[in-house]
Parts: structure tokens; C-alpha cells; sequence
């Protein structure tokens, strides 16, 4: 055999090998990439059956008689009169009216027990729109209590939960449901309302709105001074050891665990400068300080990643340093500092524990109607939800995850849309 | 090559280059000690006087004390092995070596007799009146006509749109580009074939009507028949431009330059007249450059 055609059989033999292990380092990315859409996709459905529950609430039609001595009222103008009458008796009479047979003061009290406790507040809103109906009934449909709707949902599974309930209780929800009185429906209160010590008034609209606050506060505080840092750096700034070791210590800082922030922000802002805790202000600062690295980063990067010759190209036209930057830097790098600031800003909806710290995890009822307003945000209402020992909190819990989640998907992809949108080719 | 040079060690080098025209032993690889530009590096009527100019990037020199005038409105062309510094010289021209870190230049450049190195001189305005286009297109990602007005533009030349859309014109016809791109002048420049691209660059560096128009090898990433457009561009822009070009191509040099400078080594070796150089170099290192012993 010839020296070459030696050679040549040697390659043919090297030639399946090579095969060979192309194609296992293929198949290892192919199950590297299943296995992790399909935890995600075990994540997600179990998130979405567990939380879509939360959507639904259960209602109860009942007869109320808005009668005037009952709610002690003799002059409907008297706003004192309307706040401090009872508006509980309303339904209360309601469900006495329903059950005549209960008796027993133990078992008047379970009987109330089956609707909401604010309920009452709800008729009062009705009859507050509606003045006329003073004197006159009206069938309502009346929010039921939480371990009413546990029982209902799950009854409707055909598994219902009835651990939390008595026998009569079980009984009288019987004789409702069967004169087909109760019904699921949309339960607009989960997105209208804030957090209630009730799970069935729980609502999700404080904690959004607090993250709104808070996250718009970020991106004021951050975008700014991260683009202007990150354009310093990467544009005027001599390299010497000074910008070096500012370097480094932006990549440390973006390394930092995110509850040192929350410290930092506890010892500076709130002990130091003395803002008030639990507000969105104080959330915005830790949260912008956070982010800040993030947005430096990734925005350097995107300045790093225009092209030197359209520099040169500037600068050769008598262009300014300031004029390079702004005219042809900016507009390009902007597509990719925006991506950046759009994914810090979704960590920082993400974040819970720096919040932890300056006390944005107390129990808000109240929607924030300012950014001095006690707040909570998102992810701090899913630690506060998923903490709660009522059952019905656990729906809840899924089903503010499942907000949290389609804002983040949300963000995520308008960054995406963002930079297919602004990018610009050279 | 690179730039790094090992100083006066060689004896043999130093006495060939003393004996510039007998030498054909000459090593081209080591750097001569001693050195003294030949042919003529001087002219009357220079529009930039170069004196002996070092560049240093860091600890390494790139340019050895060069020293050369340039004519008005003449064409000069650098030429030399790759790494010899034309490059880099024709940087310091317009002082595009500043925005380098750690390059420094040392030595005289004035332009009608002023210091281009002066703390008083503006940088800005000084690239307004030395032009550059570069080895690679690089028009802005902008429209043609941005691209166009946006010396103008920032220089304020233009008073008025109907003052700016004339400057556009006459500089793309200059560069004889308006007839292929009048029709879509709001289209983006970076859509253009490479040689327009390269024209359009060339239109963008005369719209502020530069006095020196300094051109890094314009054509090196072109095909023979943009070149030949581009050369043609050369030519008629010679007329009103002093222009310095660094080229690679010996046969382009020689087709539209009126004297040539022989860089080796961040030394220049030798200025004569193009045909000159290309027929009876006075040097030992040029002949050698040009008949292709290396480079």
C-alpha cells in the first residue's frame, strides 16, 4: 500500500469517529434543552392549576331586605349614621330569613360564618348608589366566605373540602346549591382590591400598584445616571487604575447579593437620611442601586459593541467627542441599553429580599395611591400570601405568581421587540 | 513585519544604506542606525511641512524622524511593506493618532506654516480642514444625504436647507455619485455596493471642502473596476485637493500620484517623483520594493 493511500484510510477511520461524536454531542443538546423546557413546563402547569382557582370566586344569592331600623339609619344624609350603622345585619338578617330553623346562638353564628364578612360593606355600596332601595328587598348575590368557596370548587371536582366546616354548615350549602343559589364568577375583587387578613377579599391591585411605583422610581433613578456612567466609562474616561479598579468594582457590586442592598439601603437611607420605610420611594432607591450595575454593564457593552470605524468615521469628519457619542454612538448602542435596562428592571420586579429589609413587607391593606404611600410589590405578596396558614391563600399564592410571571414574560419580550425593532445595521 | 526595530547593532546594514544605490545586499529586515531621507523630500509652495516627526505607541516607536513636505495640490502616495508606518504617519496628519491611548507624536507638522500640534490648535477644527477617508468604507448608518450633510452640518456651513441640499449635490457629483444615487438619496448609505460606499465616504470628506484630503489605502477592500473609478475620483479631485494617499498597490501609486514616498521600517527611505522612483530609484531598499524582492 502507497504512503497515500495509507493516509487516506487513516482519515476514513478518523473520518467516523468524528461522526460519531458530533452526533452524541448533538443528542447531548438536545436532551439538555428538553429537560428544560420541561421543567418549565412542569413549573408552569402546576403554578396555573393551582392558581387558576383564584380567578373564581363563590357566590351566594340570598334575599336582603334593606330595612331601616335594622341598620339603625333615620336620616340618610348623616354620614356618621352610614358609617357606624351595621351593615353585617343586612345579611345576616338575609341568612336568618333563608334558615329559619336555626335556633341556637352557636349555630346563628356558623350560619353567618357561610358569607363574606364583607359583605356587609358591598350592600352598603349598593345602596349607596342606589338610595331608593332603602325600605325595599332585592336579591343579591352575596360573596361567600373562603372555606365556603374552598368547599364549593372543590365540590364541583366532585372532591369537595369539607374539613374546615360543620355538619350543618355542609347541610345548608346543600339546600343553596341545590336551588341552584351558588355560583362561581369572575372574581374581579382579586384584581380590584388590596391585601385582606380574608382570603376571599385578598386582592392583587396593591401589591401591582406598588410595584409600579417602585419600578418606575427604579427606572428614573437607574436608566439615567447607568447610561451616563457607562458612557463616561466607555467614552471620556482615561483608562488608568482609577477607571480600572471603578471597573471592577461595578462587576463586584452587580455580583452582590441582592438583601446586602437591602441592608445598605436600611443603614443609608432609612437610619441616615431618615425616609420613611415601607413606601415605594425607599423601595425605588434600594432598587435602583441594585439595578445600577446591571444597567452600567450591559450598556458598556452595547457601546463597546459599535463599530470603531464609525468612530473614526465621525471624529475624521471634525466631529466633537461629544458629538460622536450622541450622533452615532447613542443610536446605536441604544437598542442593547435598552434590552439591558428592560432585563434589570424585570429583575427588580422579581426581587423580595432587599425589600424585606426596609420594611416593605408589612401587611398593606390599603392601595398605595402615591409614591409616600405604604406599598408592597409583587413577589413580597407571594412571600406574605404563601406564609398565610388559610387554605384559600393557597390559590392565591399561584395566582399572584402567575401575575408576577406574565409582567416578567411581558418585559422580556417587549426587550425582545425592542432591539428587532431599533437595531439598526451597519 | 512589525515596527519593532533592532536598533544599530548591524554594521553591514549602516554601510549599505550609506551607499544607497550600489547596495543590493541590503537586509531589509533590520533597521539602519543612521539614516538620512533621500531624493526630494522638500518642495517650494508646501501646504504641510513635515519635520522630523517620531510616533511612538507605548515604548514602541512607529515613526522614525521623518521628514517631508507637502505640495499644494499635488498627490502624494505613500508606499511600503505592510507595518512600515504610512499608516500611522498619515494619522498624524490630522491627528487621528489622539484618539490611539498611549500613542505620542513627537516632532514638527504645520500646515501653511501652522503647528498642528500646537495646545492652541482645535482638533475639530483641523479635521474640517484635513479631510480623511478610511482603508474600509464606513458611511454612517444613515441616509445618503445625511451621510452627506452631517460635516456640514455640524461645521454650520449650510444657512439654509436649499443652501445644504446644494452642497449635498455638488459633493456627490464631485465624487461622482449623484447620478447612481439621486434617485435615493433618503435610502440608507450602508445599502450601497462597496465602491459607492467608498465614494460616498469621499463625498462626506469633501462636503466641507477640506483643504488636505488624507486617504488610507481608500481602495484595498474594492474590486478592480471601483478602483478604477476611484482613481479616476483622485485625479479630478486634484485639482482642488491636496491629497496623501497610503496605498498598497505600487501600480496605483504610480498611476495617480505626482511624487512618492517610500516608507520601510517607520523610516522614509526615499521622495522623488513617482516616475522617477518607479524607473531609477535613488535608494537601494525602494529598488528592492519595487522589483519585488519583498514587501
Amino acid at each position: 500500500m502507497s504512503n497515500s493511500s495509507k493516509n487516506l484510510k487513516k482519515i476514513q477511520d478518523s473520518l467516523v469517529w468524528r461522526y460519531r461524536a458530533e452526533k452524541a454531542f448533538r443528542w447531548c443538546g438536545i436532551v439538555a434543552v428538553t429537560l428544560g423546557l420541561l421543567a418549565v413546563l412542569a413549573l408552569f402547569l402546576d403554578i396555573i392549576f393551582k392558581g387558576k382557582g383564584a380567578f373564581s370566586a363563590t357566590y351566594m344569592q340570598l334575599e336582603v331586605t334593606y330595612d331601616q331600623e335594622l341598620l339603625e339609619i333615620d336620616n340618610f344624609a348623616d354620614q356618621k349614621q352610614l358609617i357606624v350603622a351595621d351593615w353585617g345585619a343586612l345579611y345576616k338578617s338575609a341568612l336568618r330569613a333563608e334558615f329559619p330553623d336555626v335556633r341556637k346562638r352557636a349555630d346563628k353564628r356558623k350560619l353567618y360564618a357561610l358569607v363574606s364578612n364583607g359583605a356587609g360593606y358591598d350592600l352598603r355600596e349598593r345602596l349607596l348608589a342606589n338610595p331608593r332601595l332603602l325600605g325595599q328587598s332585592e336579591s343579591v348575590w352575596l360573596l361567600a366566605d373562603d372555606d365556603i368557596d374552598t368547599y364549593f370548587k372543590g365540590w364541583l371536582d366532585g372532591d369537595p373540602y369539607t374539613a374546615r366546616l360543620v355538619d350543618n354548615q355542609v347541610e345548608w350549602l346543600q339546600q343553596l346549591i341545590t336551588t341552584q343559589r351558588m355560583e362561581l364568577r369572575f372574581n374581579a375583587n382579586f384584581f380590584n382590591r388590596g391585601d385582606s387578613r380574608e382570603p376571599e377579599q385578598a386582592g392583587i391591585r396593591g401589591a401591582m400598584i406598588g410595584s409600579m411605583l417602585t419600578l418606575v422610581l427604579t427606572l428614573i433613578l437607574s436608566f439615567p445616571i447607568g447610561i451616563a456612567a457607562a458612557i463616561y466609562l466607555e467614552e471620556f474616561a482615561p483608562k488608568n487604575r482609577w477607571t480600572e479598579f471603578i471597573e471592577v468594582n461595578i462587576n463586584n457590586l452587580a455580583a452582590v447579593p441582592s438583601i446586602i442592598f437591602g441592608l445598605l439601603g436600611l443603614a443609608i437611607f432609612i437610619n441616615f437620611f431618615h425616609i420613611p420605610r415601607s413606601i415605594p420611594v425607599i423601595g425605588g432607591l434600594v432598587l435602583a442601586v441594585m439595578t445600577l450595575p446591571t444597567i452600567i454593564i450591559t450598556s458598556r457593552a452595547a457601546i463597546t459593541s459599535v463599530p470603531p470605524s464609525i468612530r473614526e468615521a465621525a471624529l475624521g469628519m471634525g466631529a466633537s467627542r461629544n458629538q460622536m457619542v450622541l450622533h452615532h454612538v447613542l443610536p446605536l448602542a441604544l437598542p442593547g441599553m435598552l434590552t439591558g435596562a428592560i432585563i434589570g428592571m424585570a429583575r427588580a420586579l422579581g426581587e423580595t429580599a432587599p425589600l424585606l429589609m426596609i420594611g416593605m413587607v408589612a401587611f398593606i391593606a390599603d392601595i398605595p395611591g402615591g409614591f409616600t404611600d405604604p406599598a408592597t410589590v409583587l413577589p413580597v405578596q407571594i412571600f406574605l400570601w404563601a406564609d398565610s396558614p388559610e387554605r384559600a391563600f393557597i390559590e392565591k399564592t399561584s395566582a399572584a405568581i402567575m401575575v408576577l410571571l406574565s409582567f416578567l414574560i411581558l418585559m422580556n419580550i417587549s426587550a425582545v421587540w425592542l432591539r428587532k425593532r431599533l437595531e439598526r445595521r451597519w | 513585519m512589525n515596527t519593532t526595530a533592532t536598533l544599530g547593532t548591524d554594521n553591514m546594514a549602516m554601510a549599505a544604506v550609506k551607499k544607497p544605490t550600489e547596495g543590493t545586499d541590503v537586509s531589509p529586515f533590520e533597521l539602519a542606525a543612521e539614516h538620512a531621507t533621500v531624493g526630494s523630500f522638500e518642495v517650494e509652495n508646501a501646504k504641510m511641512s513635515i519635520k522630523n516627526v517620531n510616533v511612538y505607541y507605548g515604548d514602541k516607536q512607529a515613526i522614525f524622524d521623518v521628514s517631508v513636505d507637502i505640495g499644494k495640490n499635488e498627490v502624494i502616495a505613500m508606499i511600503g511593506p505592510s507595518g512600515c508606518g504610512k499608516s500611522t504617519f498619515l494619522r498624524a496628519l490630522n491627528r487621528m493618532n489622539d484618539t490611539v491611548d498611549g500613542c505620542r507624536v513627537e516632532g514638527d507638522i504645520r500646515m501653511d506654516g501652522q503647528d498642528l500640534y500646537s495646545p492652541k490648535l482645535d482638533v475639530v477644527e483641523l479635521r474640517a480642514r484635513v479631510g480623511m477617508v478610511f482603508q474600509k468604507p464606513n458611511p454612517f448608518p444613515k441616509s445618503i444625504y445625511d451621510n452627506v450633510a452631517y460635516g456640514p452640518k455640524i461645521h454650520g456651513l449650510a444657512d439654509t436647507r436649499v443652501d445644504l441640499d446644494e452642497i449635498v449635490e455638488r459633493s456627490l457629483r464631485r465624487a461622482s455619485l449623484w447620478d447612481e444615487v439621486k434617485d435615493r438619496l433618503y435610502q440608507a448609505g450602508t445599502g450601497l455596493s462597496g465602491g459607492q460606499q467608498q465614494r460616498l465616504c469621499i463625498a462626506r470628506a469633501i462636503a466641507v471642502s477640506p483643504e488636505v484630503i488624507l486617504m488610507d489605502e481608500p481602495c484595498s477592500a474594492l474590486d478592480p473596476i471601483a478602483t478604477a473609478r476611484i482613481e479616476e475620483l483622485i485625479e479630478e479631485l486634484s485639482q482642488n485637493f491636496t491629497i496623501a494617499i497610503v496605498t498598497h498597490s505600487m501600480q496605483q501609486a504610480a498611476r495617480v500620484s505626482q511624487r512618492t514616498a517610500y516608507f520601510h521600517l517607520g523610516q522614509l527611505i526615499e521622495v522623488n517623483p513617482t516616475e522617477q522612483v518607479f524607473t531609477m530609484p535613488e535608494h537601494a531598499l525602494t529598488e528592492s520594493y519595487i522589483t519585488g524582492r519583498f514587501g
